[in-house]
């Protein structure tokens, strides 16, 4: 406990989090993870954007920073670049990650820069008391969505996989352990690495949804996964309709802050003075 | 010795910049800004600096906010719909002290507007765009040199007071090559942010509450510090009280009022004496001056205020310029926006006329020669 | 003492390039010198326009306002700009018609054709007509213009570009040995 506790701002604790809140257990997947890979404190970074998944970082014992909705990967971008050696992890929510922040999130991947993503998905705007989301399923309710949500979900982990992510996994705040574990895969991926956490939201998703409390919660979380090992050998009908949980993709490939430092490594001078070129000789424009 | 070179404006800004220390540029592209980040492409490698194209402009903003908070001095640039972009995370480091620099080369809005065509309607919103009272400096260079020094100034008014800082040129000036004779490059002054020594105790937002700027430390360097967009105390972790909120804004709205003095930057000419003031920015200044001249050929004790820094705004030089001024003109292209701020100080000391181009042309010397012609008589 | 050029044509045509290539030789001999631009949004086909102003003293104005050379490649450059003409001498494609309400003196000038034919290449029709405006205009020395062109120009093509440069002069005595 003690390993893992040093990793937290103790002095913020407690956290603002509703009782029963997921977030928690996923903040707590991640720090085990660090732990076990006994990481560097000074050397990580955490980034996250606005909700209440990303207030996370202010409780973590690193240098942190709470961006606006939807940013943290472009934010986490510059840091990354800036510094290549730091250990880059974002923590977002469904909606900061996949609606606001989809454009940031799909060009990460597709740069296969070096962060760890890990979507807090509840399935709800929780923040903001309950709107539906990219990520509610079609037909719950949200505040927005009184009549039950017209809208089909994004498939996070196929379309993290499409836009180019290296690593990719969905875990869930009721198979903890198996989260750890797969935060633990995805820190140690030298690339663009995304864990998408199942999570609960009680206060308006549980209750919105009359589905119930935290722990109804986790077991509707249990019912609608199936481990994506097991879902290869089960018959059609037992995965049917179900989100994979597991490793979903893994697929080394060069990383960005490596190929922009192999070009530095060819072009790199001491800065003389500049030539003038005929750069702007046909221009284009719009 | 330096020798006298043909030089664009938007590649006198990348120079400047890399002067100062660039480090790390992330943008978009955009007519007429896209210079600039071609060039940071090619030559930021060569000294280890990093550049990446974002898929936006918010994008770009955040990257180079994330990268000055590792040390490393950034910048963007881009235009008229970029900056608007942007606005969103130009506050994000006003709130959190992040020094950044924006080169907006502006054009013809609003939206898309003429792309190829010079303008200056982002006055206000360089000073106003993104929502809340937050502190910001805007320099408006006035030729090829000075995209050179305005953008190393710009540098070094981020890393002192830690504020965005927006450079606002315009296509003309981007875009328009002439012969700029650099200083030697050592020569240069150049500031760096102030930082704390070592971690322990570091409180990252304790400074004198009238308009102290922390120590910043840069991340990855053990400090371990909390940086968030909403209102936080010296230890930089989030407070809803309502004392903490107005002190963190009364300071960081003093960083910049209380250094006015010092911060502020114009040339005059001809102004000992005038009677027809003109006070203008960038490229409109060009036609002005040449407008200013023509009348002093002709006997018109005409004078001309030129800005090199719009926000803050100079009020105390232009009360004492036109306190005998018969007429205070305004040319710029857009409708009035500078005119605004000139009307507000000026106040009935003199009737202030605005000269509003937006037809995607720079001025003609005479348009504006024909409006002193017509004030002195 | 001011000079004012305007080089129009169509984009693609290296106008642009041949005002810098100009502006930078006044610099090299010491004088003061403004180029700006103006372009259509296409990078090629669109109207172009380059103008430079050459000055011993300071040049407050960057733009022209009244040219003493207005360079025209194509047609429709001749048709806009031509008619503003007023003090300047007019130096024009020869394939383009001479139009009625245009009163400004004209020099026509083989200039597209020379590229073409003598140089084998039209792409360096913009450094033919430079060596046309630099001879008839006196403004800087021819070999000053020559240093200037080879600064500019992309590497490898620095001998095709002179080639091109000489054959402008030619053209330029030419001219006024008939004027
Ligand atoms: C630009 C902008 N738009 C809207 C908001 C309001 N807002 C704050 S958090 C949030 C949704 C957060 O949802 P999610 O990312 O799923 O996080 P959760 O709270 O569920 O953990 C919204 C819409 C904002 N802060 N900024
Ligand atoms: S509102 Fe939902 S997501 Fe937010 S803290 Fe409460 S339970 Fe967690
Ligand atoms: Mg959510």
């Amino acid at each position: 406990m003690s390993d893992i506790l040093k990793y937290f701002r103790q002095d913020r604790l407690p956290h603002i989090w509703c009782p029963g809140c997921g977030h928690g257990t996923v903040t707590g997947a991640l720090v085990r993870a660090i732990a076990r890979l006994k990481l560097d404190k000074n050397k990580v970074c955490v980034v996250s954007g606005i909700g209440c998944s990303s207030r996370a970082p202010g409780y973590l014992d690193f240098d942190t920073l709470h961006t606006a909705h939807g940013r943290a990967l472009a934010f986490a971008t510059g840091i990354k670049l800036a510094r290549p050696d730091l250990k880059v992890i974002v923590m977002t929510g469904d909606g900061d990650c996949t609606a606001i922040g989809g454009n940031h999130f799909i060009h990460a991947a597709r740069r296969n820069i070096d962060i760890t993503t890990i979507v807090m998905n509840n399935n709800i705007y929780g923040m903001t008391s309950g709107q539906y989301s990219p990520m509610t399923p079609k037909g719950f309710l949200g505040t927005t969505a009184p009549y039950g949500n017209p809208e089909r979900t994004f498939d996070l982990c196929k379309l993290a996989e499409a836009a180019g992510a290296t690593y990719v996994a969905r875990g869930t705040s009721f198979h903890a352990q198996m989260l750890i574990d797969l935060i633990e895969q995805a820190l140690t991926h030298r690339g663009f690495s995304v864990v998408e956490a199942l999570t609960q939201c009680p206060t308006y998703f549980g209750r919105k949804n009359k589905v119930g409390g935290a722990v109804e919660l986790l077991e509707w979380i249990k019912e609608r996964t199936v481990n994506a090992k097991a879902a290869a050998v089960l018959p059609p009908e037992k995965v049917a309709g179900k989100l994979l949980i597991g490793e979903l993709h893994k697929n080394p490939q060069p990383e960005f802050c490596d190929e922009y430092d192999k070009i530095i490594a060819q072009v790199q001078r001491k800065f003389e003075g500049f030539r003038g070129g005929v750069r702007g000789c046909e221009q284009n424009s719009d | 010795m330096p020798s006298a070179k043909l030089m664009q404006g938007n590649e006198a800004c990348t120079i400047g910049a890399l002067v100062a220390g660039l480090e790390f540029y992330a943008g978009y592209p955009i007519t007429p800004s896209t210079e600039i980040a071609e060039l940071c492409s090619e030559e930021l490698p060569k000294v280890g600096g990093k550049f990446v194209q974002m898929e936006d402009e918010i994008g770009s903003i955040a990257a180079i906010i994330g990268a000055s908070l590792t040390g490393k001095k950034s910048m963007t640039a881009t235009s008229g719909p970029g900056f608007s972009l942007m606005q969103e995370s130009l506050g994000y480091a006003s709130e959190t002290e992040v020094p950044v620099v924006i080169i907006n080369v502006q054009r013809m809005g609003p939206s898309t507007g003429m792309p190829t065509s010079p303008a200056q309607g982002d006055v206000m919103q360089a000073r106003w765009g993104t929502h809340g009272d937050h502190p910001v400096i805007a320099l408006a260079p006035g030729n090829v040199k000075e995209c050179f020094d305005l953008t190393v100034r710009a540098f070094n008014l981020a890393e002192e007071y830690r504020v965005p800082v927006i450079v606002l040129t315009d296509e003309v000036i981007g875009h328009m090559r002439e012969k700029v004779l650099l200083p030697d490059w050592e020569d240069v002054k150049v500031v760096d942010r102030a930082r704390p020594t070592a971690p322990g105790g570091y409180r990252p937002y304790e400074a004198d509450l009238d308009g102290g700027v922390p120590l910043m430390a840069p991340f990855g360097q053990g400090y371990r510090w909390h940086v968030t967009g909403l209102f936080h105390d010296e230890t930089g972790f989030p407070s809803g009280k309502a004392d903490v909120a107005d002190r963190l804004l009364r300071r960081l709205d003093r960083k910049i009022t209380k250094n006015e003095k010092v911060i502020r930057d114009y040339v005059t000419e001809s102004v000992e004496d005038c009677e027809i003031l003109v006070v203008s920015f960038g490229s409109s200044a060009m036609s002005a001056l040449s407008a200013v001249r023509r009348a002093r050929r002709e006997g018109v004790k005409a004078g001309m205020l030129r800005l090199k820094t719009i926000w803050p705004f100079p009020d105390e030089v232009l009360k004492d310029l036109s306190r005998n001024a018969k007429a205070v003109l305004v040319p710029e292209m857009n409708l009035g926006q500078l005119a605004y701020e000139v009307e507000r100080t000026v106040g009935c000391r003199a009737p202030v006329v605005r000269i509003g181009k937006v037809n995607g042309d720079l001025f003609r010397p005479d348009e504006i020669h024909d409006k002193i012609m017509e004030a002195a008589k | 003492m001011r000079t004012e050029f305007r080089l129009s044509g169509s984009g693609g045509q290296g106008l642009l390039l041949a005002g810098i290539v100009l502006a930078e030789a006044a610099i090299l001999e010491g004088k003061n010198a403004v180029q700006t631009q103006s372009y259509g949004p296409e990078a090629r086909g669109g109207a172009s326009k380059a103008e430079v102003v050459i000055s011993g003293e300071d040049i407050d104005y960057p733009k022209a306002m009244d040219p003493d050379f207005l360079l025209a490649l194509t047609a429709e450059a001749y048709r806009t700009y031509g008619k503003l003409m007023k003090k300047g001498l007019i130096i024009v494609d020869e394939s383009v018609p001479p139009s009625e309400d245009i009163i400004a003196r004209t020099a026509r000038v083989p200039i597209l054709k020379t590229a073409a034919k003598d140089i084998g290449k039209s792409v360096v029709a913009n450094i033919v007509a430079l060596g046309v405006l630099a001879g008839v205009s006196g403004i800087v020395e021819p070999g000053t213009l020559e240093a200037a062109v080879k600064n500019r120009v992309p590497k490898g093509t620095e001998e095709l570009n002179v080639a091109a440069l000489k054959k402008g002069f030619e053209l330029a005595t030419a001219f006024k040995a008939k004027a």
